[in-house]
């Protein structure tokens, strides 16, 4: 039997990946003693689940970024939020998820020790079960500290039809709280740019307000959480997917007067800024303000706002209107927001 | 935030929208060029283009200092990022510049060259503190506004005698480019209008460059070409009420400088900025600017007494024989000619994913800003 | 050339650095091109305030739109 790991001041070293009992032994105890549950805690090659009834929905996601601490989280809270919410947009419950991790040769324990407490708190919160669990050690330079891919699977009822295609004409756009937040937080904590500042990730699962929503009975057509690309290339998506033009109010969308402030001091635009904690929601046009209600009264909802319309007109798949009645055609980002200073 | 939302105030801009309406009347209309790319920018974002008079347009200027940067310079930067034990500091701008065969320093970068994406000069100074066994190259770039930094940065190395630190600058003047482009036969100025409808009535004139340089440097657009300047802010109020000041001198057959950014403009602009740059930039004889060729007269290299921190020097920079895509007609578009839109190549193959120039890349460029704002911006709405 | 925005100075430092505000987002800039101190509002473009803003000219000038709102306003009522 192996020497038990020194969590407090050891760190991995290639060994770990060279053999199965070696990343066996940081699976068993670095991450399954914060991700227990009955099915994990078996420890077998395969995890057996029972078939739920309904239709299985599944979503993968791979979790490359960098600083992997950051204010509100850190990559593995990241991974166990974005994959539950890929499932919970589909109208799914989320039920089991499975972990792949890459880790790289002088990372210290203490520092997955700590991600795995993470990601072992977000999980329980989101009611999911993390059934499967991977790791795997490349030498140092062939990763960057830590990668973790994440699968979710959950459960959607069949009467349920959820899906980006479905925006129709006079439908109203519902944005779930404030936009820009963790995208805006990141960039504030780019030690490059020297910025102080108070700004957090708005990283959350939103099972539960999703799960709310749907409860009310509301025809909900689209849900989508905007991250990558901010709620621009989300809202992109749904119109062109769907064959329509969407039209949101600059007066009505929230934003932090924290992500305002990076927004201008570097050039950059919140509407492009990655949100982890927030839903967009489309539904009819008479159905909304109702459903802005049912997510208002939800503490991950309480900042709920009807940002805009969708029109039957898909020449253009997004415009904005400002404050004053000009507006702007706001496409797709293209390539990562960069600061600027022209 | 103060002195910002103020100045984006929607009753203010109706206002000012109206009475530009009322008071635009003249049959042969108001070309009006703004020539900062900040402005060009800022017209596009809040979607001013639309709302404004049809007798009123916007002609885009050179202003754009990432534009008007020819590729041989460009290529320059590349290959001195290259460099083993350089590490090339970079406004985020400059990043995805194409250069020669579509080269760029984020392509450089992703080839295994140290390049990094700075917000001051200052911070490139900080990193060749921290790094003594590495050459620390800051890419300058940028009009007026910008190189008060880049000149405190060398003083900063100077009085610290940086052994690792050097400046390639690629700083640019505005008089001059102003002066190119109204001495440009296309867009003579002439107060009876040409008949051809390519003359520009007035301009918009920058707002942070004239921070530090003052209203004074523009006084031969008023005197030689007989054109009213206004020198306007960046917020809609800004630009609104620069275009109905201009609107009424046009009007009033008036050419005179106007000071339209008073909270931040003194006609004298920055004396401590404009003495610092006497003491650490000296004019290049000429240099050539994309769209105008070589302007004498219109570029600043390190003074001599700076010249331990000059990386032209250093790393003995030559330049090449290097032209634009040929495709590309970047160069019309930055002397006004060409609309965005008119280029062949416009959002076909010339894409902010895949530019073929500059102006398609910056922010400030009329292209990147047409693209992302303004494809369907006239008209429709 | 031109990205540059007005800031609130919290805190001075030695070698003619300062702290700026904007929105609860704080930077050190270098003041050395202006004579401002705290709580005066500077122009900040590449961690370096190229300007002070001159509060009395904005009031002026934001209050000669006000006149200008109100003129319109009074006209028979279709302007606004």
């Amino acid at each position: 039997m192996s020497r038990k790991l020194d969590l407090e001041q050891g760190f991995v070293d290639i060994s770990f990946g060279a053999g199965g009992m070696a990343s066996a032994q940081l699976t068993r105890e670095i991450f399954a003693p914060e991700f227990s549950n009955p099915i994990l805690n078996r420890m077998e090659d395969g995890a057996v689940i029972d078939m739920p009834k309904g239709r299985l929905v599944v979503s993968t996601d791979s979790h490359v970024i960098s600083p992997i601490f950051f204010p509100g989280g850190d990559i593995g809270s990241l991974a166990i939020h974005g994959s539950v919410n890929d499932v919970a947009m589909m109208g799914a419950k989320p039920l089991h998820m499975s972990i792949g991790f890459i880790i790289e040769e002088g990372i210290p324990f203490s520092t997955l020790k700590r991600i795995a407490v993470s990601m072992g708190e977000a999980a329980r919160e989101a009611g999911v079960s993390i059934v499967a669990a991977d790791t795997k050690v490349v030498k140092k330079g062939e990763a960057d500290q830590i990668y973790i891919t994440s699968t979710c699977f959950g459960v959607v009822s069949d009467e349920i039809s959820i899906g980006a295609d479905r925006a129709k004409a006079g439908d109203r756009v519902i944005i779930s709280g404030s936009i820009g937040d963790h995208g805006a937080a990141i960039m504030a904590s780019r030690e490059e740019l020297s910025l102080t500042s108070s700004l957090k990730s708005d990283s959350q699962s939103l099972h539960d307000l999703a799960a709310a929503m749907l409860a009310s009975g509301i025809d909900i057509h689209v849900m989508r959480d905007p991250t990558r690309g901010g709620l621009a290339t989300s809202l992109n998506e749904i119109a062109t997917t769907s064959g329509v033009g969407i039209e949101i109010d600059e007066r009505a969308i929230p934003v932090h007067e924290g992500v305002r402030a990076v927004s201008e001091l570097l050039g950059l635009d919140p509407l492009y800024f990655a949100c982890e904690g927030r839903l967009a929601a489309i539904c009819a046009g008479d159905d909304a303000e109702a459903l802005l209600a049912v997510m208002r009264s939800h503490p991950k909802g309480s900042d709920a706002a009807i940002i805009g319309e969708v029109t039957a007109s898909s020449e253009i798949p997004l415009i904005l209107r400002s404050t004053f009645g000009g507006s702007r055609v706001v496409s797709v980002l293209t390539g990562d927001q960069m600061p600027r200073i022209c | 935030m103060k002195f910002i939302d103020e100045y984006r105030d929607s009753e203010v801009i109706r206002s000012l929208l109206s009475q530009i309406g009322e008071e635009a009347v003249r049959e042969e209309g108001y070309r009006l060029m703004e020539f900062c790319g900040g402005h060009t920018h800022a017209f596009y974002r809040y979607g001013l283009l639309p709302l404004l008079p049809e007798r009123v347009t916007m002609v885009h200027g050179p202003g754009c200092p990432v534009c008007v940067l020819p590729i041989s310079r460009i290529d320059a930067a590349v290959a001195l990022a290259a460099k083993d034990d350089v590490i090339f500091c970079s406004y985020g701008d400059m990043l995805r510049v194409p250069g020669s065969d579509g080269k760029s320093l984020l392509k450089a970068k992703a080839s295994g060259a140290d390049v990094r994406m700075i917000y001051s000069p200052l911070d490139a100074m900080k990193l060749a503190e921290q790094n003594p066994d590495c050459q620390v190259v800051f890419f300058a770039v940028g009009f007026e506004t910008t190189a008060p930094a880049t000149a405190l940065a060398l003083k900063q190395a100077a009085e610290r005698k940086a052994p690792n630190f050097t400046v390639f600058c690629n700083h640019v003047l505005t008089p001059p480019a102003m002066r190119a482009i109204l001495d440009d036969g296309s867009l003579e100025g002439s107060m009876d209008g040409g008949a051809d409808g390519s003359t520009v009535h007035g301009i918009v004139g920058p707002g942070h460059v004239s921070a530090i340089i003052g209203s004074s440097a523009y006084r031969f657009v008023a005197e030689e070409n007989h054109i009213p300047l206004v020198i306007s802010g960046f917020e809609p109020v800004d630009l609104l009420e620069s275009i109905l000041m201009l609107v009424r001198q046009i009007n009033e057959e008036n050419a005179a400088i106007e000071n339209g950014y008073s909270r931040v403009v003194k006609d004298e602009g920055n004396p401590q900025a404009i003495a610092l740059m006497d003491e650490v930039f000296d004019l290049r004889g000429s240099f050539e600017w994309r769209g105008f060729g070589m302007l004498p007269d219109s570029a600043q290299k390190l003074s001599s007494k700076f010249a331990d921190y000059d990386a032209e020097i250093r790393f003995g920079v030559t330049y090449g024989e290097a032209h634009d895509h040929k495709a590309c007609r970047c160069a019309e578009v930055l002397r006004g000619q060409l609309e965005p839109e008119g280029c062949s190549v416009f959002a076909s193959v010339c894409t902010p994913e895949n530019p073929l120039g500059a102006c398609m890349v910056s922010s400030e460029g009329a292209c990147a800003a047409a693209y992302q704002y303004g494809r369907h911006a006239r008209g429709d709405q | 050339m031109c990205l540059a925005i007005p800031a609130m100075i919290t805190a001075l430092h030695d070698e003619n650095m300062g702290t700026v505000n904007l929105g609860g987002v704080e930077r050190e800039v270098s003041l050395a091109l202006v004579d401002a101190t705290v709580g005066d509002y500077v122009i900040v473009h590449v961690g370096i305030a190229i300007s002070k803003l001159d509060e009395d000219e904005a009031k002026r000038t934001l209050a000669l739109f006000d006149e200008l709102g109100a003129e319109l306003d009074g006209l028979d009522g279709e302007a606004s």
